[in-house]
């Protein structure tokens, strides 16, 4: 790793699709799906399943053949050449370990077919072990060892040739959570490390967040929204991604005549991003929420519920009540630590929402 | 209940070790009966005769203990060419059973799920129909004036017609497809099993379609492989049926011999001895083999 800085510009390639669609009968897996990964930067595909961003990464490592559209890496067209060609490397959700090799094998393969020399080879694979922390497991066969390490292994395997794009679908999804938020931790240091271009896809939204430079949102073969994490949690594009990603309550608002978004009768103050759209929602995430005492003066409150406590669940770290409004119900979550607030099923509540906490997004209208 | 009550009422709850220990006990003996069947069957079909079989090999002309027909195996060349023989024709079988049933596995292993049932119906199809039936077909098929002669010369594509049975060729074409279903089995077993990300993997390490196959499936493959090659190898060292008929006298087997010496001589010791020392054959084979491919892998199916 000490040459690391010296081919730090080379160590990562652009991708550039555009217009890619692959349909599965009258299905559309993806839809003329374009998207720019910069080098360098750690992209997460998010998205249900069956929403295409599996297909997506798989067509990117050219395991399944797109209907139409042009995927380069930097400035070469790929959209043609077999998967043995394109030179990425991938992790598998199964890790896809040779169970007939070794750990040392395994990692070995890659560098073998590309002619390595064997004390280049060697050298190499102690590198890629000691980097994934399997120092001295060269020699295990892949049975022995637990998921976390064939995770390690299946990493190992998928840099030590060097590729300058990573494709990871679903790495984490076999480990149990404890694991799974430090190997979350790991990767990222990996690909800080690495400097390498890194595609991941998963379904979990917590770990898109942890892990992500940018997050690509995708539903029915669709990208609905590509942006930073921060970007993504605060400012959603619509209803299906501030539900999907991080906990919210969504209200739909009315228009009175003056064409003021209200909420029941109260003036929601927000400035719809596109004035074309008249349905509009609004987004309220649990942790943004705050309980005041009725009646008091709050100058930073922009909007207040009235309600009654339906139910309260401790959770260790934070706890989740639920307080019934009108006919809808809205999430409220409060850090255990810093309140003990005993709120009763039954009891009286207001809660309030600053202003730079009020998020809208259009509705969708199928819903 | 009583005693429960009476211990608490002492303030120490019962632990009940013996019984627990008794109930654990029983059920491994109630495991274990239902294997009582199996096992009686087991001695009285296979321990009992060969047993008897054994015995007799060891009795003399004269219905002393002798050694004479184990001696007579030595002297006799016809002996040691029928053993020859036996492992020629069941080498040959396993090796056309390979070629032909590897393909038909690796394309089985690849069909939708959908399509298997139908191909594998035309695998196990010829299982189903009896044996003799299937036998006396291939002669029809390739007897001097049979289907496929006829055919050949009037397409053209050789003159005179071709002696494809009553000889070794015949004995291997006939053999070779009633044996072909106990290959192709294990084999699309043991390729079902083997991931397709492995493949995706190779492929994206690098490899090609070629190295990706010879790197990755075949070696997977190979127990499957070996399990089907072996039940293929020692099933044909006992067969009899269509060595005889389309061997036509020409390719004499250790069976076809034994039926031979028992029609002819009604010698019940010499065609014993030639079954036992097929016997030991056999189970040198799998011992060799066993040492040679790991193969409780492959046999038990385990991995």
């Amino acid at each position: 790793m000490k040459n690391q800085k010296s081919h730090e510009s080379d160590s990562a390639l652009p991708i550039v699709i555009t217009g890619l669609t692959k349909r599965y009968g009258s299905l559309y897996a993806l839809n003329s799906v374009d998207l720019n990964v910069r080098s360098g930067e750690f992209l997460t595909l998010l998205g249900p399943s069956g929403s295409g961003k599996t297909t997506l990464l798989m067509a990117i490592a050219g395991f399944n053949r797109p209907d139409a559209g042009s995927i380069r890496f930097g400035d070469t067209e790929m959209v043609l050449t077999p998967p043995h060609q394109r030179e990425v490397g991938m992790v598998f959700q199964s890790y896809a370990l040779f169970p007939h090799m070794t750990v040392a094998e395994n990692i070995a393969f890659p560098l073998k077919l590309r002619g390595v020399s064997v004390a280049e080879r060697r050298q190499r694979v102690d590198e890629a072990l000691q980097t994934v922390q399997l120092d001295g497991l060269g020699e295990r066969a892949i049975d022995q060892l637990s998921g976390g390490q064939r995770q390690r292994v299946a990493l190992a395997r998928a840099f030590v040739f060097r590729p300058r794009i990573l494709l990871m679908d679903e790495p984490l999804s076999a480990l149990d959570k404890k694991l799974r938020e430090r190997m979350q931790i790991e990767l990222k240091q990996l690909h800080r490390q690495l400097g390498v271009t890194t595609v991941y896809v998963t379904h979990d939204q917590r770990e898109a967040l942890t892990m992500s430079d940018r997050i690509v949102v995708i539903n029915h073969g669709k990208l609905v929204q590509v942006g930073t994490p921060e970007v993504i949690y605060n400012s959603p594009a619509d209803t299906f991604v501030a539900d999907f990603i991080g906990e919210s309550t969504i209200l739909p608002l009315q228009r009175n005549s003056s064409d003021q978004l209200m909420f029941g009768d109260q003036p929601i103050n927000a400035e719809p991003a596109d004035p074309a759209i008249r349905n509009w929602s609004l987004v309220i995430r649990p942790e943004r929420l705050y309980v005041a005492p009725e009646g008091a003066m709050d100058g930073r409150a922009a909007v207040s519920f009235k309600g009654i406590v339906k139910e309260q669940v401790f959770q260790g770290d934070t706890a989740f009540v639920l307080v019934a409004v009108n006919n809808h119900e809205i999430g409220l979550r409060y850090s255990t630590g810093s309140l003990s607030l005993a709120m009763e099923p039954g009891s009286n509540v207001t809660v309030k929402l600053k202003q730079e906490d009020v998020i809208i997004v259009p509705r969708d209208m199928a819903e | 209940m009583a005693g429960t009550t009476q211990s608490v009422a002492n303030g120490k709850p019962p632990v009940h070790t013996a019984e627990l220990k008794r109930q654990a006990v029983r059920e491994q003996w109630a495991l274990l009966s239902l294997s009582v069947p199996a096992i009686v069957i087991i001695f009285l079909v296979i321990i009992i005769p060969v047993g008897w079989l054994f015995y007799l090999s060891f009795i003399g002309s004269e219905g002393q203990a002798s050694l004479e027909h184990y001696r007579k195996m030595i002297e006799y060349k016809s002996y040691a060419r029928a053993f020859i023989t036996t492992f020629k024709v069941s080498f040959l079988t396993t090796l056309i059973c390979i070629v032909i049933g590897y393909p038909l596995a690796y394309f089985l292993a690849q069909l939708p799920a959908r399509w298997v049932g139908l191909f594998m119906l035309a695998v196990l199809l010829p299982f189903w129909t009896s044996l003799l039936v299937r036998t006396y077909a291939w002669l029809v098929l390739l007897q001097r004036k049979g289907l496929l002669n006829e055919f050949a010369m009037d397409i053209g594509l050789w003159e005179k017609p071709l002696k494809l049975v009553h000889n070794l060729t015949g004995t291997l074409i006939g053999m070779a497809h009633i044996m072909l279903p106990f290959l192709v089995l294990p084999l699309y077993n043991a390729m079902k099993k083997i991931d397709r990300d492995l493949m995706q993997a190779a492929s994206n390490l690098g490899a090609t379609p070629a190295k990706a196959f010879w790197q990755v499936y075949f070696p997977l493959s190979l127990p499957g492989m070996v399990a089907g090659a072996l039940i293929v190898f020692v099933l044909s060292l006992g067969f009899y049926v269509t060595p005889a008929v389309l061997g036509g006298g020409r390719v004499i087997m250790v069976a076809t011999q034994i039926t031979a010496i028992l029609e002819n001589q009604f010698n019940w010791g010499a065609a014993s001895a030639l079954g036992v020392v097929l016997l030991v054959a056999t189970v040198l084979v799998l011992v060799l083999a066993a040492k040679l491919f790991k193969l409780d892998t492959a046999l038990f199916g385990k991995g």
